[in-house]
Order: C-alpha cells, then structure tokens, then sequence
C-alpha cells in the first residue's frame, strides 16, 4: 500500500473467513483506513491483490466490481452521512437504487433499520441536526440497509460514550449472529476488540508490515512480540 | 497586575562553567517564563563544544525562581547536542516535573522520514517538476471531461442516476436566486457602455447611437459574459465547496462504494441546471442592460423613449442574441464543469476547500475569457 513513492504498508497476507469479526488494528498513522480504503474498493493497491470468494477484486472488471461491492455495507469514521438529505432518504437510497420495492416498504425498513440504531423518530432531521453520536448510528443503519454481506467499520467506537459503544459492540454482534455477515472493524479500542473479535490482524507503523494475526485473545496470551504485547495491554507489559 | 511582570533581578540566566577537567555545570537561576526573555542554549553549545574533553554534564537550579516550557524547550536542546557528543546527563539537579517531560518528550523517537523533505533543486528541475505537474492536471482535466461525457450519454439514454429534487434545488439556486445580482450588474454594465459611448458620440452629435453601442454590445458579448463571471463567482465557486466538503466528509466516497457514480449523481444535475439557466439569465440580462443604457440615453443625453426604443430594435437582430445565447450556454457548461472538477479534487482538510473554490472561480474565469475570444473568432469568420 502506498501514496505515491510513499510505501504505508507491505507484504500484508491474511484472510477474513465468512462470519468472523476480524479486527485490524495498530497504532495511529500505521495505515488501518487506508487498508479499509484497498478492501472496499476506494483505493486500488500498489501492489497485491484482494480475494473475495476467489475473485480477484481489483483485476475483474468494473461490472463484476461494482456487483461485489452491492453486498458491502460501510460505516465511514465521520458517519459520512449525505448532508443533503434527511435521515430517511440517506438510508432510503441503496434501497431506491438497487430493489424494487415499493415506497411504502421502503420507508417501512428504513423505519425499522433507524430504530435498531435507536433513531427512530429521527426520519426527517438531516445530519446537521444531530450530535456526532447520532450521525455514526445513522451512518451504521444506511450501511445495514440492504442487509449486506460484509459489514465495514472504520473506527466506529471513536466518539461515542462507553454506553453507546457498549451498545455498537452488542449491534454487531447481534448482526452477525442474525444475518450471518462478515464484519471488519477497524479500531484501537482495547475494550471492543476483546469484546467481540475473533479474528484479526495487526499492523505496525514502524516495520511496515503486519506483526501478528489472530484471535485477539489468543494473542494477547501467546504474543511474544513487544509491540503486540505492548499494545494489547495499554503499554503495561 | 504587576506582579507577572519581568522584574531585573529575576529575568531568567544561564551560566555555564567548567567543574572539572571532564565535567561541565549549568546553573540555571530567575524566573524561566515563556514572557520573559529567555536565553538560548548557545551558550551551553559553545563552552561544549571549547571543551572537548567534556563528558558529563550537571545542573544547578537552585536559584531557579519558577519554570515552564521554555526551561523544558531549553533542556531538550541542550540534551539532544549532548547525546549527538556522547556527554553523560546527570539530571540530579534539576526539578523533577522537568525530569519527567524531558523523559516523555524522548519518550517516543524522531520519525526521520516523516518530515516533508523541502528541497529546492536547481532552476531546470523546478520548471520540468511544473511542467509534469501542468501536464498530469491537465491529463485529470480532459479525463473528467471524458467521463462527464459518458456520464451525458447514459443520462441521454435514461440510465444515469441523480435525484429529481436535487435537481431541481440547483435549477432555482442557480437561476432564480441569481436574478438580484445578476440585475445589478448588467444593470450597471449598460449605464457604463452608454457613459464611454456617450462621451465620444456627443462630439459628432450622434448620441442616438448609444442605443445601438448598447445593444449590440449587451445582446452579443457583455450579457453573456458578465452573467458568465457572476456566476463563476456565485454558482462555480458553490458548487467547488460543497463537493469539496462532502469529498473530506466522505460522502463522495460513500457514493463509490454504493456503486453511484458521482459524476451521475453529483456533477451531471449541476452541469445541465447550469446549461440550462445561463441563456436565460443572459437573455435577462441583456435586457437590463439595455434598460441601464436607456437610463443614461434618457437622462443624460436628451433622448425620448421612443427614440432610445426604436433605434434598439433597429439595430439589433434576433442573431445578436442567438450569438450571445450561444456563448452563454458554453459559458455555463464550462463554470460548471471547472466548479465541480475543483470540488471533486478537493483534498481532505477545511483548507482544502477553500483552495478548491478559489482554484474553480480562477478557473472558470480563464475559460469563459479564452473561449469567448475563440467565438468572437469564429462567429468573425461565419460571418454571423
């Protein structure tokens, strides 16, 4: 991964199984978003490839690309809600551009969708009407809206009180359990990562390279390496 | 409150001496405050640097009244010129909240490579780094335009996609909500052309002519152009900021990744409001123009209105302002299109923004003048 000559990340191998909760974490700067940014089809690699169920992601063409895409559901670090549109409309448009429901069922899910997010009654307020909180929970309901396959996270906890953050660890997991689907978080919140990853894979800003992969909790047990240990632990051990 | 004030005896000092053959001292006395005037480390760099058999190096702060940053600044000057020397740092006689900075501010190491590098090359260097940068800025130009185009034909063919109510917010803000100043303006745009006309014409005695100076001066260029720049300034220059802020609030990016073209959903409705509003706005601002030369025709020089009027409708042709529509409605592309390239090359900070919006009216001016010279040109030729 890189910007230009600037090389951020290299030689990072690892695979998401279906249903996990994989974590990527590292320290600040070490280039967590922007492997998000390579994996759901914003930025393509300098190098390497991405799978998703044996298709090579950034060789096939763009049609098949934009159809993979169709089962991601992303939630931005700043909930990146279209401040043009209300609440409602934000989480509609997926559901506008790629079913055939009707407007009643549509605006029935979208009800339902703010609601698990507790929005509800929050339809008709646009984004600028709303606490930092409640746009990334607004963002977390349009990314659940057409019920995706693969749900991405890029710093969800980040802003939000222990309760809420609490409460966004139990939504994922929930979602996961319920819908079956793949999430990949990226975080540094010790407290979530242990709270429901599973799987996960840590990169560090130093060496340029992922350092460990696993079970967090595995990792906090078995690591041997300073850095992961070190971070795992608040810097304690 | 006096009592922060430097006072002479407490200004901040550093003496350096040498303790024993190996050993240096600094004593460090007065009242280290940032507003006080505090004392470099030179010193210490010096008497170092004339004692090369230095190897150690202790502080004595016991004349030290007080103490902020600027002693901790101060310090790690001094630490970082002794570790380049390998000089021992017994920190022993220095305050221990001093201690504990210095010990966090080395906590973490220098990252050597993440300072921008600022090298000047020579003069050759520079203008072949600009001309790449010219050519790739103009290569991401003509590609925004090519997938603009393509974005024109799916909407042609009813495929793109953007949002009617969109839509129709940009058509009203960009013609109706233009209307006040785009008045103003031509208004005053006709008073000047009758103002220069007039001096002249009033010579030979021919000041009826200012109706056709106007007219045809409205109707043809001014019109077209003077609604062209207000709307660089109102519609291109908007257009720049909201796609450059939703570009740093990820919105743009949460288009992409739904798999809607941004170019569909964002810059194809502004392009076409824009397309569509400029011929009207111009027609509009002929005739106040018109209106503004009729004010001075009238007033000034002695005119009747039936005068002014018929020598206007005589003069000018429905061809005068086709020409003029014509212009306006390339006009209008053209601020659009450089309003939202700027805006979707905006990078992500508020200064950015501002940048971005500057650069599209920058932009848009240049365009509508070359490509109005160009028409000029070419309608010259056509005979129209």
């Amino acid at each position: 991964m890189a910007y230009g000559s600037f090389v951020i990340q290299r030689d990072l191998t690892f695979s998401i199984r279906r249903g996990d909760i994989f974590v990527i974490m590292g320290g600040s700067g070490c280039g967590k978003s922007t492997l998000l940014r390579h994996l759901v089809g914003l930025q393509e690699p300098a190098r390497g490839k991405v799978f998703y169920d044996g298709v090579s992601f950034w060789e096939t063409d763009l049609a098949e690309r934009r159809n993979i895409m169709r089962r991601f559901g992303i939630l931005y670090q700043s909930g990146a809600l279209w401040s043009s549109m209300t609440l409602a409309e934000n989480v509609a448009l997926p559901l506008g551009e790629y079913t055939d429901l009707r407007p009643g069922q549509i605006s029935e899910l979208v009800s339902l969708k703010l609601a698990l997010v507790g929005l509800a009654g929050f339809e008709d307020f646009y984004p600028s009407e709303i606490s930092g909180g409640m746009r990334k929970r607004a963002g977390l309901a349009r990314a659940m809206a057409m019920d995706p396959d693969v749900l991405f996270f890029d710093e969800p906890s980040a802003g939000l009180d222990p309760i809420s953050a609490r409460r966004l660890d139990d939504l994922i997991l929930e979602l996961r359990e319920s819908q079956g689907a793949t999430i990949v978080i990226v975080t540094h919140e010790l407290a979530s990562i242990f709270a429901i990853g599973n799987n996960s894979v840590f990169l560090d800003a130093e060496s340029r390279t992922m350092i460990a992969e696993g079970d967090p909790h595995k990792l906090l047990e078995e690591t041997r390496d300073p850095r992961v240990r070190s971070f795992l632990t608040r810097g304690e051990a | 409150m006096k009592s922060s004030m430097p006072t002479g005896n407490d200004s901040p000092r550093v003496d350096v001496h040498s303790l024993e053959i190996d050993t240096i001292s600094v004593e460090l006395s007065g009242n280290w405050k940032l507003e006080m005037e505090v004392p470099s480390a030179d010193a210490v760099r010096s008497k170092i640097e004339a004692m090369p058999q230095c190897r150690a190096i202790v502080f004595d702060t016991r004349n030290l009244t007080g103490w902020d940053s600027s002693l901790v600044a101060f310090m790690k000057n001094v630490y970082e010129f002794c570790a380049t020397r390998n000089i021992e740092r017994v920190p022993d006689g220095l305050p221990q909240g001093v201690v504990r900075l210095l010990a966090l501010a080395t906590a973490v190491p220098e990252k050597k490579d993440a300072k921008r590098e600022k090298i000047r090359g020579p003069f050759l260097k520079i203008i072949g780094e600009e001309s790449i940068k010219l050519g790739r800025s103009t290569l991401e130009m003509i590609e925004f335009v090519g997938e603009a185009s393509v974005a024109f034909t799916r909407l042609i063919i009813g495929k793109a996609r953007f949002r009617r109510v969109d839509f129709i917010n940009i058509l009203q803000d960009s013609g109706v909500g233009a209307l006040p100043i785009v008045s103003l303006i031509s208004v005053l745009v006709g008073l000047i052309l009758a103002f220069v006309g007039a001096v002249q014409l009033r010579m030979f005695g021919a000041q009826i002519y200012v109706a056709d100076l106007v007219g045809l001066g409205m109707a043809r260029e001014m019109g077209a152009m003077m609604t062209a720049v207000i709307m660089a300034g109102r519609t291109g220059a908007a257009f720049a900021a909201q796609l450059g802020t939703m570009q740093v609030n990820e919105e743009i990016d949460a288009l992409r990744t739904l798999g809607i073209s941004p170019m569909e959903f964002l810059v194809m409705p502004r392009m076409i409001a824009l397309a569509l509003m400029m011929p009207l706005l111009c027609l509009y601002a002929d005739l106040m123009g018109i209106f503004g030369g009729a004010v001075v025709g009238i007033g000034m020089l002695g005119l009747t209105p039936a005068e002014y009027y018929t020598e206007t409708v005589l003069s000018i042709s429905l061809g005068d302002f086709g020409a003029g529509i014509i212009k306006a409605v390339i006009f209008g592309v053209l601020v659009a299109l450089s309003g939202c390239l700027r805006g979707i090359q905006c990078g992500r900070s508020a200064s950015a923004v501002g940048d971005a919006t500057t650069s599209a009216v920058v932009t848009s001016i240049v365009f509508i003048i070359v490509s109005d010279s160009l028409l000029t040109v070419i309608y010259d030729i056509m005979g129209f």
